[in-house]
């Protein structure tokens, strides 16, 4: 039904929100690039000069970027080992009936509305304080040494710390799925005497695949930018032992000026991610023709 | 006999399902008792759970000190505007792919979508200095910009989702009725429209509230919303743990009722409408 004048209506309404989206990418992403091949530091002021490939040169060879890197990958793959593990077994234990079911998953969700500087210095101070933390209370208790786990174990304690935030996420969005499932399947299987693993493992499993496939996805494009909660527990140490390469960037350019080499960190960053952006897009794609 | 050993397992299940919920959700109730303590209670050993002198005293002393109501303010304006401004943007757009689709609709909502894929510190140069040299680091104003513009893709998305839903039947219906596209849009889509629109506006608040990236980053002490002023606290003297629980408790309390009442939402929002 569509006509010519209603095509045309309809173009203009798109227009706003695609030109500023093109706007918003094109136009940094072409400085950040630009920056990248320039010797600039904002304390040496009219001293830029175009350098070719030294930024990327220095940032690859740099120590702190293979830390960096490695903390990068240490700290999604660990999130994620946690909170689609955690995920899964928690939604499977709140898919079963019992008592105040709405209540409980209200507790649960919530970490996911704390923002992230709170959730942070609330575990940071409150509970992984190595003196006036519970856990040194609890260890104390118990005639065992505090752990100081911010100094001793940083990475591992932001993996904790990180994966709390979003453990909610992998739940809800694996409960809703587990949900969707159909309980005749499961009855039958269950009236032909199928033991529970076998039922988890042929029925439910294979029903959560894409659901999980879609929470791997989503929270990997939002892990390899964690930072606030590395700003405020660890700023990146000791030395590089907690620094992603999200926070090594952000030291490159906003802490010692140099924005040439911290472009070429964000063009780094920019091309990790798009790999697994790729495969999300194409996940996302699939369901809009469907 | 059957109904018995039910209720057992529920039993089981409902004792089980109440001590994980509480150990996840612990560290939220601690930090909420904590700031009714005075600080010397806040870090005793070992801890005091419910008997000590409640006081308000915290909230008091966190609001003289650091005009704790202004970065509230902001983190408020900062989102509800971004989010207003979001929707003006997005309604036009997401309203007429859902109801006039062409053969470009699929690429251009994919398109959008790969925008929010781009790894902010990747622009956090160019932001930082255009931001700077147009006297918009540290405004309400600037933040307001950035958050609309990363969280657009998400309102386009979502609004699109609900869009279409709606049957295109009963808009037809209304235009065989002579209704014009005025009158189509204020008492046909509207109303039908309503409930999606008020999700997105939730989830969108929630999302801008916590964004901690672009605010750290562009504010200082001015128009710092709570996640920035909250970061102050990482640097502390002295005690200060029933002062920073009671600065969490009144930035996180907003938006936690709010997302209890926007969690079916949320699914859809963040997964772009891959689950529902």
């Amino acid at each position: 039904m569509a006509t010519k004048h209603s095509r045309m209506s309809a173009r203009l309404m798109i227009s706003p929100a695609v030109l500023l989206l093109l706007g918003w990418m094109l136009i940094p992403l072409s400085m950040t690039l630009y920056f990248s091949f320039l010797r600039y530091n904002l304390l040496m002021p009219g001293m830029e000069e175009f350098t070719g490939l030294t930024n990327y040169r220095y940032f690859l060879t740099d120590p702190a970027f293979f830390a960096a890197l490695w903390n990068t990958i240490a700290l999604v793959l660990g999130v994620l080992a946690v909170t689609v593990v955690g995920g899964i077994l928690l939604a499977l234990l709140l898919d079963q009936p019992f008592f105040g079911q709405g209540i409980v998953r209200i507790l649960v969700i919530a970490p996911f509305f704390v923002m992230p500087t709170v959730s942070a210095l609330v575990w940071k101070n409150m509970f992984m304080n190595p003196v006036n933390g519970l856990f040194a209370h609890a260890a104390k208790a118990l005639g065992l040494q505090p752990f100081d786990f911010l100094s001793s174990a940083p990475l591992a304690s932001i993996i904790g710390i990180v994966s709390w935030q979003w453990l909610p996420f992998a739940t809800l969005i694996l409960l809703t799925a587990l949900q969707s499932l159909d309980q005749e399947q499961l009855e039958a299987s269950e009236m032909d005497g199928a033991p529970w693993i076998k039922r988890f493992w042929y029925i439910m499993l294979p029903h959560l695949a894409r659901s999980i496939t879609v929470v791997i996805l989503i929270q990997t494009i939002f892990l390899l930018s964690v930072f606030a909660e590395i700003l405020v527990t660890t700023n990146g140490g000791p030395g590089t032992a907690s620094t992603n390469l999200t926070y090594l960037i952000y030291m490159q350019s906003l802490l010692q000026f140099d924005v040439g080499g911290g472009s070429a960190g964000g063009v780094v960053a920019i091309i990790l991610a798009n790999i697994v952006a790729i495969f999300l897009m194409r996940m996302i794609g699939k369901n809009l023709d469907a | 006999m059957a109904r018995t050993v039910t209720t057992q397992r529920k039993l089981v299940t409902t004792v089980f399902a109440w001590a994980i919920g509480i150990a996840i959700f612990f560290p939220i109730l601690w930090t909420i008792l904590t700031s009714f303590k005075s600080e010397a209670v806040a870090i005793a050993d070992p801890p005091v759970w419910f008997n000590f002198d409640w006081t308000l005293e915290n909230y008091a002393t966190v609001q003289e000190r650091s005009n704790y109501f202004r970065h509230f303010m902001n983190s408020v304006i900062i989102s509800v505007g971004s989010t207003v401004l979001g929707l003006i943007i997005a309604v036009p757009a997401a309203w007429s792919m859902a109801f006039v689709p062409s053969k470009r609709t699929k690429d251009i909502l994919m398109w959008m979508l790969s925008t929010k894929m781009l790894p902010p510190v990747g622009v956090l140069v160019p932001i930082y200095l255009l931001f700077r040299n147009l006297g918009l680091l540290d405004t309400q104003v600037g933040l307001i910009i950035v958050l609309t513009l990363i969280n657009l893709p998400i309102i386009v998305w979502m609004l699109y989702t609900y869009f279409k839903e709606i049957p295109g039947e009963i808009l037809e219906a209304a235009r065989m009725d002579g209704a014009t596209l005025r009158s189509e849009i204020i008492h046909v889509l509207t109303p039908m429209a309503i409930p999606g629109m008020a999700s997105t506006v939730l989830l969108n608040i929630i999302l801008a509230w916590n964004e901690a990236f672009w605010t750290l980053n562009l504010t200082a002490a001015k128009s710092a919303p709570l996640t920035a002023f909250i970061a102050s606290y990482s640097s502390p003297e002295g005690l200060f743990y029933a002062k920073l629980s009671a600065a969490s408790t009144m930035a996180i309390a907003p938006i936690l009722i709010m997302g209890w009442f926007s969690q079916k939402q949320l699914v859809r929002g963040l997964t772009f409408g891959a689950v529902k």
